[in-house]
């Protein structure tokens, strides 16, 4: 590597994390430790009916019998679950009516971050509108746009408001796609999840605007178990997009969360991510431990589901969103960028199980890995006997910046219907010095120069996301015009 | 004025150029002839200050401003433009995006504002239609599956809409058939102006046929060892190179 790539590598790894503020605000935290009594706490402060206590501490006890797994390509410190506390909510005296009753500290925080909590008319030619709804630890402290959403027919709240407003919505759906022990983490949020998103939308409806989870991690020492619950019935459409960001703070701080999609006959679903927790200082001391399973379900014929995500932060990453392609002709799509530098590791990817008739899917994953960090794609592509006709491409590119970083692509291939079609493809590649001696001889600095050929390896995943976000995404990449033009 | 006085240039442990003076002087075009590894394309890479080129003794200075001191990008702000020999790959990058970049990037080095994505768009298809390119073109990724002619179109693409007052083509011949060698001198001539230099770099006499240089220097062993009118370059294409070859220094 010459001398420029090895400046720019430690320029990248040593960019500033933004979002690194605490809010200093009054919360409610419980005591550290994990235990019955601890779920009993949650479950009370969220005046939550005896089932779903009952379903907690059935999840808690199959945690305990449980061991975390090893098999992903990270290495962490031993967790210590008694260690963490698992509840923390703003203190509020009483529950805010509007928007107007919010706490300003909580307002600043959010004004700060850039999510929009301030509903705004819907007017000709302006951009599409987006409904938020902001999780401040372990608690939802606002939920945009309800009213308009509701006149849709459309729910969209806190899982802990579902819970006591929808509750046959709830019972029905909640653990379907992801069961309680299906594994060590998604148990562990079984037990003790807190708050997160549901989103309902009855039959025939396609959803008029964008909605969003906006997930804040402030309180030190607390873990954020979130929760979200997706359901598209027949013929409906809905795009989703979730943000993530936490303090910096010198420790590991801990986040689990389980997201569930499900899809009936001909209902799309498109879930997007930007990720962006703190990933730790150059040296990786701190940053979130992100161990998070996601799946959607494709339950009905010709449904759709689709993943995008752009990872730049956490310090470790577990995280597999997966799509079980039941109903026939169903889709499952996976788009991923994740950007890894200073040690952050990542071992990310997908599951596309195919069940139904004719079912097809779709992976293309970037990897960008800088400074020391270790980036890994982890994918199964499993074709039952059942689903004939079915067909999967995945493409898994890495991009290498710097000779101190790793990229590794693991993927597994099963089949048992051999009329299906199968293709894979890998390429590794770096940032060539030519390249960058080509942007910088047309004026741009190197920063510039990088953040455009990244830009352009991603490409093909960043233009998946919607308009609204792609901004902000391309910001993270460290990106300024691609895609603006042409 | 371009002014080089006695430069010298390493790559790694080995001196390439040894000491090289010349004066190209606003509005004109210079020639650059030479043998394979005479150091032409270290002398591109010196004057736009490419990374793994050192400058061990000598000046450079371009319009009265030490060239040497600046970034490459701190040089193309000043109108140092590089038609490259191999122009680069830029996959998932629009030819739209790099220059939009490119050209703000210039600009704000001006102090002047940046253009919007519609100003852009026009100005880009003014200069594509120009020089002949399809707007096809300005929408692919920078340089990926382009032909080498259109690799080479694509650079006085660029050279048109950065508008560098100091153009160096290195090799801008190399690679092109005949019809293609003539579009890009066509662009080339168009760029001809008061107001801009270029120093043309080149093995053969060819491109000479096209454009007609104010100079012509040979350059060998990593010296200039001649200079002259036009004729000079027809002279080397019928006497060829042996009267410089055995002249190490």
């Amino acid at each position: 590597m010459s001398s420029n790539a090895k400046i720019l590598a430690e320029d990248l790894s040593e960019q500033k994390y933004k979002y690194g503020f605490v809010t200093s605000i009054e919360e409610d935290t419980a005591p550290t430790g994990l235990s019955e009594d601890t779920i009993r706490f949650i479950s009370a402060k969220k005046d939550e009916p005896q089932w779903l206590l009952d379903w907690r501490l059935k999840a808690f006890h199959q945690w305990q019998k449980m061991t975390e797994p090893t098999w992903a390509k990270i290495h962490y410190p031993k967790i210590d679950y008694q260690a963490a506390s698992y509840y923390s909510a703003p203190r509020q005296k009483n529950k805010p009516k509007s928007l107007d009753d919010i706490d300003p500290q909580l307002l600043d925080t959010y004004a700060k971050l850039g999510i929009p909590l301030k509903e705004q008319e819907a007017l000709a030619g302006v951009e599409r509108r987006v409904a938020v709804d902001a999780v401040f630890d372990s608690v939802s402290v606002a939920t945009t746009y309800k009213k308009e959403l509701e006149s849709h027919g459309i729910i969209f709240c806190p899982i802990s408001e579902a819970v006591l407003k929808h509750p046959h919505l709830v019972k029905k759906y909640l653990g379907t796609v992801v069961p309680v022990a299906d594994n060590f983490f998604a148990a562990l949020n079984s037990a003790v999840f807190t708050d997160g998103s549901f989103v309902y939308i009855p039959r025939g409806v396609r959803c008029p605007m964008e909605l969003s989870s906006y997930f804040r991690i402030n309180a030190q020492n607390t873990g954020q178990f979130e929760r979200t619950l997706i359901i598209a019935e027949e013929g409906t459409s809905v795009s989703y997009l979730e943000g993530c960001t936490a303090p910096k703070r010198d420790q590991y701080q801990l986040h689990a969360a389980v997201v569930e999609l499900i899809a009936l006959d001909d209902a799309s679903i498109k879930y997007s991510t930007v990720q962006n927790w703190y990933p730790g200082d150059k040296d990786g001391k701190g940053g979130v431990f992100n161990f998070v399973t996601k799946r959607g379900a494709c339950r009905g014929k010709r449904s759709k589901i689709s993943w995008t995500q752009v990872e730049t932060g956490s310090a470790i990453t577990w995280k597999y969103p997966s799509c079980i392609l039941q109903g026939d002709d169903s889709v499952g799509e996976f788009y991923s960028v994740a950007i890894t530098n200073n040690y952050q590791q990542a071992d990310t990817g997908t599951k596309m199980i195919h069940i139904g008739k004719n079912t097809r899917s779709t992976i293309i994953s970037k990897g960008i890995s800088a400074g020391h960090a270790q980036s890994t794609y982890r994918g199964l592509v499993k074709v039952l006997r059942t689903a004939k006709g079915a067909k999967n491409k995945t493409q898994c590119d890495s991009l290498l910046i710097g000779d101190t970083c790793g990229a590794h692509t693991v993927p597994s291939i099963e089949s048992r219907q051999p009329k299906s079609r199968i293709e894979h493809e890998a390429t590794t590649s770096k940032i060539s010095d030519d390249q960058l001696f080509y942007c910088q001889q047309r004026g741009l600095s190197p920063e510039e120069a990088m953040a455009l050929i990244v830009n352009g390896f991603c490409k093909e995943v960043l233009q998946e996301l919607p308009m609204e976000f792609a901004v902000e995404a391309q910001k993270l990449v460290g990106i300024s015009l691609e895609g603006s033009v042409g | 004025m371009l002014e080089i006085k006695n430069l010298h240039a390493t790559v790694g442990d080995k001196e390439i150029l040894k000491g090289i003076d010349l004066k190209v002087p606003l509005g004109q075009v210079h020639a650059i002839m030479g043998p394979n590894g005479s150091g032409k394309s270290t002398l591109s890479y010196v004057l736009s200050g490419r990374a793994g080129y050192d400058v061990t003794q000598g000046s450079v200075s371009w319009k009265g401003k030490n060239l040497l001191k600046m970034t490459p990008e701190q040089r193309a702000a000043e109108g140092v433009f590089l038609a490259m020999q191999y122009p680069v790959e830029i996959p998932g990058v629009s030819n739209m995006t790099f220059l939009k970049t490119a050209l703000n990037a210039v600009r704000k080095a001006h102090g002047q504002s940046e253009l919007d994505a519609l100003q852009m768009l026009k100005l880009l298809r003014g200069k594509a239609k120009a020089i002949g390119l399809s707007e096809d073109m300005l929408k692919r990724a920078v340089n990926v599956g382009f032909s080498g002619g259109e690799k080479k179109r694509n650079e006085v693409l660029q050279m048109a809409v950065l508008e560098p007052s100091l153009c160096i083509l290195d090799e801008t011949d190399s690679g092109l058939d005949i019809d293609a060698l003539k579009v890009v001198a066509d662009g080339v001539n168009a760029l001809r102006s008061q107001g801009r230099s270029m120093l043309i770099i080149t093995h053969y006499q060819r491109l000479l046929d096209y454009i007609t240089p104010d100079a012509v220097h040979v350059l060998a062993h990593g010296k200039i060892r001649k200079s002259g009118g036009a004729e000079l370059a027809r002279e080397l294409e019928e006497k060829g190179y042996a009267a410089f070859e055995g002249e190490a220094a």
